[in-house]
């Protein structure tokens, strides 16, 4: 079957079994392996990418079922001349240790920066009405879907921390 | 995964008539895949409700709001109506999951999600709901996140939502459209079956039914709600046991209490004498033990879930000192305000 999507603001049309999932599509097929396959079922979040502009597991759906949506992966989101905020406080932060995990942590806290700005709750949220504080409570249970088995965790949080800051 | 036929519907008697025998609906996702991945369920024909219209909005209703089918997880949550009217079932879905797998996860998958006992996901052990007749491993076998509530012979396994927990606290009911265009509305005990001799046969859907909304009633007004989950990890687990809790107040009495307990029903579970036991009362810690004990009178738990019993007492008590004012409210208790 057909599927047509745009990466990075790419278009690609691809060929391909409905047994494809977005991740082996960006890897396999677009040869985009910034995106990691860690567990392959929704546990570590090494995979994680923006689908239309939103952070999810790209393992655990479907090419086919996102026909015409853009999608946006690591390589999308800057380069080594021209880093994005996160990237950057990940590197001055040193934000890993082997690095498997990073992409993901860094697509999904670009994903979880947009939810706190649009005022999503999370469950350390003491109030639901209101503005959500940035702090590092908020950004551990945020980002806890991402696993890192490094355990670089607190230089992540920094890292989070470091690009909210510059971002204000 | 299993080879299979992706159809990708157009409307809704698309769906229902697509579906059959060996077929599944896929909405986020994030359960079938799963379970396909580990050939738990291999469907030969995988039909793709997302582009369905309608189903995404979540809009007043009668008296109290419809939620379609599709809206996701992190939607539903953020509803400004939802915080503020029925906050309790913002704090069951932020308190399940990943921030990745609730914008994929939608309103119905998460009602119709699988169990996660271990022997349901090892294709390798005898387990009634996966492969009827076969036997039940969790007999004599590993105990810990099995429900003690509602089971039989044949199956233990608990349900694994937060979500549903909410919803039947708020006494939510589904909307079910039936291949022919018509729709019924049914609350959630209609909707799951008890194990009993079918652990395979969950719900009371017909060939062709599709869920396409959940009703919440009118809000309850002055109300105080609470989801309280208690896990093996901070955060990413599903439940050991969780309470949601909706009470209303009349001067230092209770006035309504309406609680439903998850982690410990193979359903959401919910015990209209446990509600009854607390309506009128003066709330102290010697009412709510008596609460928890009429609600485990019948728990049944294996060996390596005896743990839950003193757990979920435990849970209830900590969720009505503060639902009803005893202690100060924590992250997880929220008033509902008056208007949105
Ligand atoms: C790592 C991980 C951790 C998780 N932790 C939690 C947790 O702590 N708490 C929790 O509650 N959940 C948890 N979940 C489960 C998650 O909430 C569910 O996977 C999700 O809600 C399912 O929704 P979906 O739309 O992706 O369902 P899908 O996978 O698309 O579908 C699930 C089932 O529902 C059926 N279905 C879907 N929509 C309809 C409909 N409209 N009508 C009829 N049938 C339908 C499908 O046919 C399928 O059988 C976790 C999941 C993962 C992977
Ligand atoms: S590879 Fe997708 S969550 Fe682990
Ligand atoms: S840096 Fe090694 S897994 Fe996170």
């Amino acid at each position: 079957m057909k599927t047509e999507l745009k990466v990075n603001g790419q278009l690609h049309t691809l060929d391909h079994d409905p047994r494809m999932t977005l991740l082996d599509a960006l890897r396999d097929d677009l040869h985009l392996t910034g995106t990691k396959k860690g567990c392959d079922h929704g546990q570590c979040g090494a995979c994680t990418v923006l689908l239309d502009g939103r952070r999810i597991n790209a393992c655990l759906t479907l090419a086919a079922m996102h026909d015409g949506c853009e999608i946006t992966t690591i390589e999308g989101l800057g380069e080594p001349e021209n880093l994005s905020a996160l990237q950057t406080a990940f590197v001055s932060k040193d934000g890993y240790q082997c690095g498997y995990c990073t992409p993901g942590q860094i697509m999904s806290a670009t994903g979880m920066m947009d939810e706190v700005r649009a005022g999503d709750p999370s469950h350390v949220s003491t109030d639901l009405s209101g503005d959500v504080p940035f702090d590092d409570a908020e950004i551990a249970e945020r980002m806890s879907g991402n696993l890192c088995r490094c355990s670089a965790y607190p230089f992540i949080r920094e890292a989070i921390a470091m690009a909210a800051e510059v971002k204000k | 995964m299993k080879s299979f036929d992706y159809i990708r519907a157009e409307s809704l008697s698309d769906a229902s008539k697509a579906m059959g025998d060996g077929a599944q609906l896929i909405a986020g996702g994030t359960n079938l895949l799963d379970l396909m991945k580990l050939q738990i369920m291999s469907p030969d024909r995988v039909i793709d409700i997302t582009r369905l219209p309608g189903l995404s909005d979540v809009a007043p209703y009668k008296d109290g709001v419809k939620i379609g089918a599709l809206v996701s997880n992190s939607d539903l949550a953020a509803d400004p109506k939802i915080k503020a009217l029925y906050p309790v079932l913002t704090r069951a879905i932020v308190a399940g999951a990943s921030g990745q797998i609730r914008n994929k996860a939608s309103t119905g998958g998460n009602l119709l999600q699988r169990t996660r006992c271990p022997y349901f996901y090892d294709t390798s052990m005898a387990c009634n709901k996966r492969a009827p007749g076969t036997g039940c491993s969790a007999h004599g076998g590993a105990g810990r996140m099995l429900a003690i509530l509602g089971t039989s012979d044949d199956c233990m396994a608990a349900h694994p939502s937060d979500m549903a927990v909410a919803l039947r606290a708020l006494e939510a009911h589904v909307e079910i459209t039936s291949a022919n265009g018509e729709t019924r509305e049914v609350g959630l005990d209609t909707l799951y079956r008890l194990p009993g001799d079918r652990p395979d046969l969950e719900t009371t859907l017909a060939e062709g039914e599709i869920i396409t909304a959940v009703i919440l009633p009118a809000p309850v007004k002055g109300s105080v709600q609470s989801y309280r989950k208690v896990r093996d990890r901070a955060s990413y687990a599903f439940a050991l046991v969780s309470v949601a809790a909706v009470v209303t107040m009349d001067g230092d009495k209770i006035d309504t209490a309406s609680l439903a307990f998850g982690g410990v029903g193979v359903r959401p579970w919910k015990d209209a004498q446990v509600d009854a036991l607390l309506h009128g009362q003066t709330p102290d810690q010697a009412l709510f033990a008596k609460a928890a004990d009429r609600l485990l009178a019948q728990a049944k738990p294996h060996p390596e879930a005896e743990f839950k019993r003193p757990l979920v007492k435990r849970a209830l008590i900590a969720a009505l000192r503060e639902a009803t004012g005893l202690a100060p409210a924590t992250a997880g208790t929220d008033k509902t305000r008056d208007a949105v």
